[in-house]
């Protein structure tokens, strides 16, 4: 339907699952419709919303470009791709669900280190012993950068991690990282420590308005029927 | 982004042509460095927030490169490649594109995202006041050149704040630190206050039974207590940091926390030094006031920047309409001493259409055996343009 409220929600996993209870629970219930692969939907009920299934990390682009009015991503994901965030999307509510802390860990053994300052004290030392700048693995580079200038840390370089980016330490391709933690088991693991004031974000799963969207009358009704289920 | 008019390009280029004009005749040799460079040497010499807005991208053939964010270092790595021993005095000029990331929204007349620069750098010179007036009087030539009349220089000087510190009582630490923190204000004032405060906090979350059997004077005894520590606790040695780095590091920390802090007086003075900002004539008489009030003495970076008004005089310009600020930090953290810049009304502080200064270390971080005297500028050509057309913001 031309002008419909475009909802983009996780296409699979945990996530999917999480969010059509989440939705559930305020009686929005999603169902997929038509026969292509299973990548539309709607909600019971409501009409004028059209619901596109994808994949969390695609979310924060639809909503940035406009493609999609609404979405539920996690709030990480949504800073890390949206540069602008705030003036691009704007968080409606968080969801409850989704939790994940984006950190700073260097190795546990590093007992002179337990700040961001502490590091940036450290960094120029370990530039000139090593002749080469700290490597900080992440797949969170925005966030990276952000946090880390805001902290006065500059003598460090990124190296992009799409996978397994708690063993870089280990292995020798990072000297310390930045992830999402839900319980620090795995960072434990890993010989990982996070820096007293190295959480960078508190993160999860949020209901996202995007700015840009093409916002219709039929869509601005779509989004009133749907944020009317979350009241109280 | 506004696309560029074949019109304004010919504009460009007729400009380009009247200020490489006014630096090839003073003896500066056009060159061509390459618009794509290696990512790494870079990466690693330019500031964090330069390095954000860099363009890099991976060839076909596995290879990191970026597109020039500036031609500085390009010009740097030019000048390395004929002469790799760097013995030699050069001067180069060149005219042509650099790419920087701009955030959406950002204006596209004063913030493209492709631009040119034209500029300037004088290498290995050890009449180094000459040197940097002699930049400045060209970068102001050229852009006259061009046609801008209604513009101001702001001046810095590195060199008077680095005096400053070695001057005050405190760990050679602190000072690197305090050096280190120069470029980002909010992270300089929280190191001051931490540092008079109580340096002892560095040690308050340390294992104070480990810190007990930490002695600067025995390394060894130091290091196998660390070792015993780690194995204790079940913690690995993860990373490139060994034993012993860990442990100065730890040492650093005691030896921070026995120092006593930072006089109130002497931070005080800092403040009060990085406040200072008027025509460069008072700004020299209100600096050596303040420092004989309290009784320090600069040496001989006073006296430098009291003889680099004095040719900068010698040159023409009217030491009353230069404006010198204590706090005039550029973004390029690879400044070292002198830094200025020429700014106009239209467009306001946060883009100069030039800007330049001295940068010694620059050289020996892109692969010269030892630090080069090194001082230079670049022109905004487009800024210039839309300012001397009058088609500003």
């Amino acid at each position: 339907m031309t002008g419909s409220l475009i909802f983009a929600v996780p296409s699979k996993g945990r996530l999917m699952e999480q969010t059509a209870e989440a939705l559930a629970r305020v009686g929005l219930n999603l169902r997929k419709t038509g026969n292509d692969r299973g990548y539309r939907g709607e909600i019971e009920g409501i009409d004028g919303v059209e619901v596109a299934f994808v994949s969390a990390s695609e979310i924060a682009q639809y909503l940035k470009s406009g493609r999609a009015h609404l979405g539920i991503t996690g709030e990480d994901l949504i800073r890390e791709n949206i540069i602008d965030a705030d003036q691009r999307v704007e968080l409606l509510r968080p969801l409850g669900f989704g939790h994940a802390d984006v950190v700073v860990a260097v190795p546990a053994c590093w007992l002179d280190i337990r700040k961001m300052a502490d590091l940036q004290a450290m960094a120029p030392t370990f530039r000139r012993i090593h002749e080469r700048r700290l490597r900080v693995a992440t797949k969170y580079t925005n966030l990276t950068r952000k946090f880390f200038q805001s902290k006065g840390v500059s003598d460090y370089r990124i190296v992009e991690s799409l996978g397994a980016t708690e063993g870089t330490p280990a292995s020798g391709a990072a000297d310390l990282i930045v992830d999402i933690t839900t319980t620090g088991a795995t960072l434990k693991a890993n010989g990982l420590k996070v820096l007293e004031d190295g959480v960078i974000l508190r993160s999860q799963a949020n209901l996202v308005l995007s700015r840009h969207a093409d916002w219709t009358k039929t869509a601005r009704a779509g989004l009133r029927a749907v944020l009317d289920r979350f009241k109280d | 982004m506004v696309a560029e008019t074949a019109r304004k390009f010919q504009a460009l280029e007729a400009q380009a042509q009247r200020l490489m004009a006014v630096f090839t005749k003073a003896g500066y040799e056009a060159v061509a460095p390459a618009i794509i460079q290696p990512a790494d040497v870079f990466l690693d010499v330019v500031g964090e927030s330069l390095r954000a807005r860099t363009y890099v991208f991976t060839d076909p053939d596995g290879s990191e490169l970026c597109l020039r964010p500036d031609l500085t270092v390009p010009t740097c790595r030019l000048h390395l490649e004929r002469h790799p021993a760097c013995d030699v005095e050069a001067r180069y000029c060149y005219n042509g594109p650099a790419f920087r990331f701009q955030p959406a929204g950002a204006d596209a007349i004063a913030h493209p995202r492709e631009f040119r620069q034209a500029g300037i750098e004088y290498f290995g010179s050890t009449k180094r006041e000459e040197a940097e007036v002699e930049i400045v009087r060209l970068t102001i030539n050229a852009v006259r050149s061009a046609g801008l009349k209604d513009f101001g220089l702001r001046i810095g000087d590195l060199g008077l704040f680095h005096a400053l510190l070695d001057a005050l009582e405190m760990p050679e630490r602190w000072r690197a630190r305090l050096r280190y923190h120069f470029w980002r204000p909010d992270a300089f004032r929280e190191e001051l206050a931490r540092l008079t405060r109580d340096p002892a906090e560095a040690v308050h979350d340390l294992p104070a039974d480990l810190m007990a059997k930490l002695n600067r004077d025995d390394l060894a005894a130091s290091e196998a207590a660390v070792s015993a520590y780690l194995a204790e606790n079940g913690l690995e040695l993860v990373g490139a940091r060994s034993i012993s780095e860990i442990t100065q590091g730890l040492l650093a920390a005691a030896a921070d926390a026995a120092a006593e802090p930072l006089s109130s007086e002497a931070a005080g003075l800092i403040e009060d030094y990085l406040k200072v900002r008027a025509p460069a004539r008072a700004a020299a008489a209100r600096v050596r006031d303040l420092m004989e009030n309290r009784g320090v003495d600069l040496g001989s970076a006073f006296d430098t920047y009291e003889r680099r008004l004095k040719l900068l005089a010698g040159a023409g310009l009217d030491l009353g309409e230069i404006e010198f600020s204590a706090e005039f930090g550029r973004n390029l953290e690879y400044y070292t001493g002198f830094v200025f810049e020429i700014v106009v009304p239209a467009l306001g502080r946060g883009s100069p259409v030039a800007g330049g200064g001295r940068y010694d270390g620059l050289l020996k971080a892109v692969g010269a055996p030892e630090a080069v005297p090194a001082v230079g500028s670049a022109i905004h050509t487009e800024r210039l343009l839309a300012v001397v057309n009058g088609d500003g913001p």
